[in-house]
């Protein structure tokens, strides 16, 4: 890695200001995905920001019943919380399946967040990429493309984003609170990440110098029943080629609230929410899971090499609902 | 945090070193080439400022003058001679550089050392208690679990940060339910080996690292050879 400079900020206002002071300077919190992009070149910040020492580590109960996460609190952390283990096993089973102890130890809330993809072409810097430098072009459209996306890519770039914690959130409705030059304001997840379009190099929508400050989980009464099935290359440590975060609420046979989210498969995790209304008021059998996977992945556009993973994320979900209608658990 | 503004040559010169030896991936790299392009860095580096870090490693408080780039992986490896920690890929993708800070398990290949200061980290060599091994190292020896031995290192350090997380109840990802995390003397096979899975070993001494858990965990480590002849039909025992 190039070298840079140190500065280890004192409060939330300090960063934000010390960010906007400087436009090549960047923040660290665990470092897991950062410096790992540092040491193959593809950030080379002047200034690195340590936000790591921030009050920012406390999950806290809110009024409504819901929970508000700060974004330093690790990995492990929010995994081990009593009450996000009670309330939102969906988060917890999606934070395990990722990484590894090492990882998610260090790993903090808003890193995962903010986590860029692990296209083989971004990563290897001998290749063109359109995220790295807009205006190369994407090699992975035409390459290799086994692990890229089938959702709402655009022909600028085809990646998908690697969390498996997004995937949880986006399910939730979460939340995500940011500090920034202009003050504080709050994003709803699913507007949080963004499609590739024609601006690749922005994964997110948050404006420079902006710092995540937490991440806020509504109460869902039937987060309870959540589920999350995770497909990879072999059965632990590994990103996901398709995942599915589920919640099914049931009454008597029929369902009367779900929440469906997929990883794997687009550039920002990715809620079908044609296929949740098409599940609500219906029996939860096998044929309207089967029903709702074929809308799920309706617009689907396998590129040369991931054709599978239409077929794989359809049974995904069907598996998922299933699992979750009948109470939740290990899929 | 200061700015370190004395000596930058000399410990410049050693980051460059440490630098040089990385990208080379062996030591067999010429003294002489390696003091030729370290002179020529050294000008470079002063401009950008080293910065002093006192690290505290297996107890001892450690003061170092070092670049902000530097891992906790190299600053342990190179500046302060403790190798026991391996650099396997360098990516966080192998667990060979695991050490435990705070008493939690970390890749210190992803750790910056200036990120470290206040930190209690222990490496393999802070694990004995003079000649007394720990018990986890004695059981690693016990069961066979290591082969090369390279991976051993942070195998052993991951395995006592697990017998840790078991009693704090730390779950799994597959731990059946959430509220209830395994203990001690339930521990199964699976969870072990899913909570090792940030460990890889090229040699394969799976087996033999499984039992060696089992029995710091209290458990009837089944030794790696019996396990292989019950997985066998019998005919082909006899
Ligand atoms: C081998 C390996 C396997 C992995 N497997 C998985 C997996 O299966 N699933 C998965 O989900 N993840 C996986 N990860 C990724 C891991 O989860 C991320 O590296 C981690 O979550 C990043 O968190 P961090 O705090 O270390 O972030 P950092 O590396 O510190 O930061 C990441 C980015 O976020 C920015 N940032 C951090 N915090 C803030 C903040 N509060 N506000 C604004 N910007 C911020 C930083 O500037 C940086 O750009 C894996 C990583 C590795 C190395
Ligand atoms: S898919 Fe995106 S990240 Fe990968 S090479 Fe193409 S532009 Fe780059
Ligand atoms: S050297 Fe750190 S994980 Fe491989
Ligand atoms: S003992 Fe050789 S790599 Fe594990």
């Amino acid at each position: 890695m190039k070298n840079f400079t140190y500065t280890r900020a004192t409060s939330v206002k300090e960063a934000v200001q010390k960010a906007t002071a400087d436009n090549q300077a960047i923040f660290i919190a665990g470092g897991t995905n950062l410096i790992d992009r540092l040491k193959v070149f593809l950030d080379e910040p002047s200034q690195l920001i340590d936000i790591s020492r921030l009050e920012m580590k406390r999950i806290e109960r809110l009024s409504n019943g819901g929970l508000r996460i700060g974004a330093l609190v690790s990995n492990t952390a929010v995994a081990d919380n009593a009450d996000v283990r009670r309330d939102y096993p969906i988060l917890v089973r999606a934070i395990l399946s990722g990484a590894s102890q090492q990882i998610r130890n260090v790993a903090t809330v808003g890193g995962n967040l903010l986590q860029r993809t692990r296209c083989p072409y971004y990563y290897d810097t001998a290749f063109p990429c359109n995220k790295r430098q807009p205006g190369q072009g994407c090699p992975a459209a035409t390459g290799i493309n086994r692990m890229h996306a089938i959702l709402g890519a655009s022909d600028q770039c085809v990646a998908v984003n690697p969390s498996d914690m997004n995937v949880a959130l986006a399910a939730l409705d979460a939340v995500v609170e940011v500090a920034g030059p202009k003050g504080q304001r709050q994003i709803p997840f699913i507007e949080f990440h963004r499609l590739p379009g024609n601006t690749p190099q922005r994964d997110t929508n948050l404006e420079p110098g902006e710092l995540i400050t937490s991440v806020i989980l509504p109460p869902v009464s039937f987060a309870k029943s959540g589920v999350y099935l995770k497909l990879r290359d072999r059965t632990s440590y590994a990103f996901a080629l398709v995942s599915v975060a589920a919640a099914v609420e049931l009454a008597g046979d029929r369902i009367k609230n779900v929440r469906l989210a997929m990883g794997g498969l687009a550039h920002k995790p990715w809620r079908p929410t044609e296929a949740e209304k098409f599940l609500i008021g219906k029996p939860a059998d096998s044929s309207t899971f089967q029903q709702a996977a074929e809308i799920a992945l309706q617009q689907a556009k396998p590129l040369s090499h991931n054709a599978y993973k239409v077929e794989l994320a359809k049974r995904a979900i069907r598996r998922a609902l299933t699992v979750s209608s009948k109470g939740g658990g290990v899929v | 945090m200061e700015h370190g503004k004395k000596g930058r040559g000399k410990t410049s010169r050693r980051g460059f070193l440490g630098q040089a030896l990385t990208v080379a991936g062996t030591a067999i790299a010429a003294p002489s080439l390696l003091n030729q392009s370290s002179n020529a860095k050294d000008n470079l580096e002063t401009a950008e400022g080293n910065m002093k870090v006192t690290l505290n490693v297996n107890g001892k408080q450690q003061s170092l003058t070092i670049e902000p780039r530097v891992t906790l992986l190299d600053a342990l490896r190179d500046r302060l001679g403790l190798v026991g920690s391996k650099k396997g890929c360098d990516h966080g993708q192998c667990g060979a550089c695991t050490v435990l800070v705070d008493g939690e398990r970390v890749y210190s290949c992803l750790a910056l050392a200036v990120m470290q200061e206040d930190k209690e980290i222990v490496t393999i060599e802070g694990l004995a208690k003079g000649d007394t091994l720990h018990p986890l190292q004695t059981a690693f020896i016990e069961n066979d679990g290591f082969q090369c031995g390279y991976c051993t290192p942070g195998q052993i350090c991951a395995s006592v940060a697990l017998l840790d997380e078991i009693k704090r109840g730390c779950a799994s990802v597959v731990t059946p339910d959430l509220t209830r995390p395994p203990q001690l003397a339930e521990l199964s096979e699976a969870e072990i080996k899913e909570r090792l899975s940030g460990n890889l070993c090229r040699c394969s001494a799976y087996n033999g690292i499984v039992a060696a858990v089992q029995q710091a965990a209290g458990q009837k480590a089944p030794s790696p050879l019996a396990d292989l002849m019950l997985s066998e039909p019998e005919e082909t025992l006899t």
